[in-house]
């Protein structure tokens, strides 16, 4: 699961989460013991639909701004680490 | 690398099959999610906000432009509208997405269960299936940085520009595409640009290939005959122009048959096209990295067309591509070989537009699929993409009409506009183009012809009108094409009167 969330975890921790994750498991499968086929999935609490924003632009954020807080950047563009290292 | 069976061969012995996937860049004025502007060509990283940045606490707010225009393009074809549906989270990691999932629909698309009827250039009509057309947003662009080739492949670092990332994107998926058989490249082009047609007739995105407004993946499988079970497909991605489609789907059905051939097997796999040679090469092999973990999206509240909404954009769908042909064919009058050379070239609304210019359908369609038609295939690109307008055509055919260029010259100011020296006037000017009209200098060019051609002009003077074409060939020489003949010709016949 680290692996597909690319999150790099120490073996203490993932000790540590695999206790909480099974607490985690542990509880969503004692909802679905309730939750029989006749109860409809839900999958927003609100009782809302269609909540639209009309087409009308708004000011963009300060380029510098946004580039300053980044690790790196060249030519106003966001610099990233060589992509595809692990599945070209 | 197995060999590749010749096209002829490979669709004698095994039925392809395709499924093409179309995206299309909806031209509202602002992104998706949130009120980014959705801009062309701006300096990178101008046109993002919060929201386009994925950045932490900014929330997502649907664009009800984006929705309107998705169940357009729902409706135009035939699709069912969803009574309800939601967006969910397609998480996967690449710099492009800055949120590390990209917003898109699932399990429920907007429209579903469609079908649109593609005329071939034999004016046979070909019916493709529409499994669904679903709403998403559009993911940054990268560049990649060293490496020899530019490409991915080598590169040591990318930069990217957020300024595509959050642009309304509607998907449109086939159903598999049977029954085509050799014409699979064919249906494949011809069902794009049906596609391209209809999205800028539905006024829902300018639908410019060259500017990646729309772009298509190809899928190919073959099997050996049409009873069979669907084979292991390939799917080519970003393929962006309609030549294109038809040439990948015909290279993958001569590869995949070469490695059906040798004993091989097709593997499930994302392709890259590659312009420059017309092959595609193995890119990515569908494995757990393809595991998208969806899930609803929950910062989005689910949409629910209302059902009188749907309608009322039925009612206001506009005349749609096959109709408005077959209504321009009437008013242009052009046969029927004609009307479909004109729609196979892509030149439907260049000649309407030009003819909204003033000039006549006939000479409009001369241009456009004459000169500019074997310009473009030279230059092997669309007849949309040459830098002339049809408002220089009408200007330049103008010129043509009102006597001030004739025929010869019109093609040297069109060379000139192609060149970008500008406007047909500008080009007119610049390159003292201009037809001779003052007598004085054609008097001379006349007189000159008849003393170097003694023999001739005594027949002429006796009334043998039969050789005043030698005559008037070389005053439009001496003059270097710039001669009204017809005025030549007057002046010639009242100079020889005069004796």
């Amino acid at each position: 699961m680290a692996g597909l969330a690319r999150i790099d975890l120490t073996p203490a921790e993932i000790d540590r989460l695999a206790g909480e994750l099974d607490v985690i498991v542990e509880s969503v499968a004692r909802v679905s013991e309730i939750a029989t086929p006749d109860v409809p999935a839900t999958s927003h609490p609100l009782p809302l639909t269609n909540v639209f924003r009309a087409d009308v632009p708004v000011a963009p954020v300060d380029r510098d701004a946004v580039l300053a807080a980044a690790p790196a950047s060249q030519d106003g563009k966001f610099l990233v680490p060589q992509i595809l290292g692990e599945d070209a | 690398m197995s060999t590749l069976v010749d096209y002829d061969d490979a669709v004698a012995r095994f039925d392809p099959v395709i499924g093409i996937e179309v995206h299309v860049e909806l031209g509202t004025r602002t992104k998706m999610f949130d009120g980014a502007p959705a801009g062309f060509g701006e300096e990178p990283n101008t046109s993002v906000t919060p929201v386009s940045l994925g950045l932490p606490g900014s929330l997502p707010v649907v664009n009800g432009t984006a929705v309107e225009y998705a169940i357009r393009i729902g409706l135009a074809l035939n699709c069912q509208i969803a009574e309800t549906c939601r967006f969910a989270r397609k998480n996967y990691f690449y710099p492009d997405v800055p949120k590390n999932f990209q917003t898109s629909q699932y399990d429920e698309p907007i429209a579903f269960d469609g079908h649109v009827d593609v005329e071939l250039e034999d004016g046979s009509i070909f019916r493709v299936e529409i499994e669904r057309a679903h709403m998403e947003e559009d993911a940054g662009k990268n560049t990649h940085v060293g490496g020899s080739t530019g490409r991915i492949h080598g590169a040591e670092y990318s930069l990217v520009d957020y300024n595509r990332a959050g642009i309304p994107l509607v998907e449109i998926v086939t159903r598999p595409i049977t029954g085509a058989g050799a014409r699979a490249p064919e249906v494949a082009r011809a069902y794009v640009q049906t596609l391209r047609d209809l999205f800028r007739a539905l006024g829902v995105s300018e639908a410019r290939m060259e500017r990646g407004n729309v772009r298509a993946d190809v899928n190919v499988s073959l099997r050996n005959t049409p009873q069979d079970a669907l084979g292991t497909r390939t799917e080519t991605k970003n393929v962006n122009s309609f030549r294109s489609v038809e040439r990948a789907v015909r290279f993958e059905i001569g590869r995949q048959a070469g490695v059906l051939d040798e004993g091989g097997s097709i593997v499930q796999e994302t392709r890259h096209w590659h312009e420059d040679t017309g092959t595609t090469t193995s890119g990515r092999i569908k494995s757990d990295a393809e595991d998208y973990r969806y899930f609803p999206e929950p910062d989005l509240v689910p949409i629910a067309p209302d059902r009188a909404w749907v309608e009322e954009i039925r009612a206001s769908l506009p005349e749609l591509p096959a109709a408005r042909r077959r209504r321009l064919q009437g008013e242009w009058g052009y046969a029927d070989a004609e009307m479909r050379d004109v729609v196979n070239a892509g030149a439907v609304e260049l000649i309407e537009a030009t003819v909204a210019g003033g000039t006549s359908p006939a000479a409009a369609r001369k241009w456009w699929m004459g000169e500019l038609a074997r310009t473009a295939k030279q230059q092997e690109v669309e007849l949309e993409a040459l830098p002339i307008t049809p408002a220089q055509i009408a200007a330049l055919q103008k010129l043509v009409d009102d006597g001030r260029i004739n025929d010869k010259l019109a093609r040297q100011v069109l060379e000139g506009v192609l060149a970008g020296e500008g406007d047909p006037e500008a080009v007119v000017v610049a390159r003292g183009l201009e037809v001779v009209s003052d007598d004085g200098p054609l008097l001379e060019a006349i007189d000159a012809a008849l003393a170097a051609q003694p023999d001739i002009a005594e027949k002429i003077r006796s009334g043998n009108l039969g050789p005043v074409g030698a005559i008037i060939g070389a005053v439009m020489k001496a003059t270097r094409g710039q001669a009204d003949a017809g005025r030549v010709r007057e002046l010639l016949l009242e100079r020889v009167a005069q004796g």
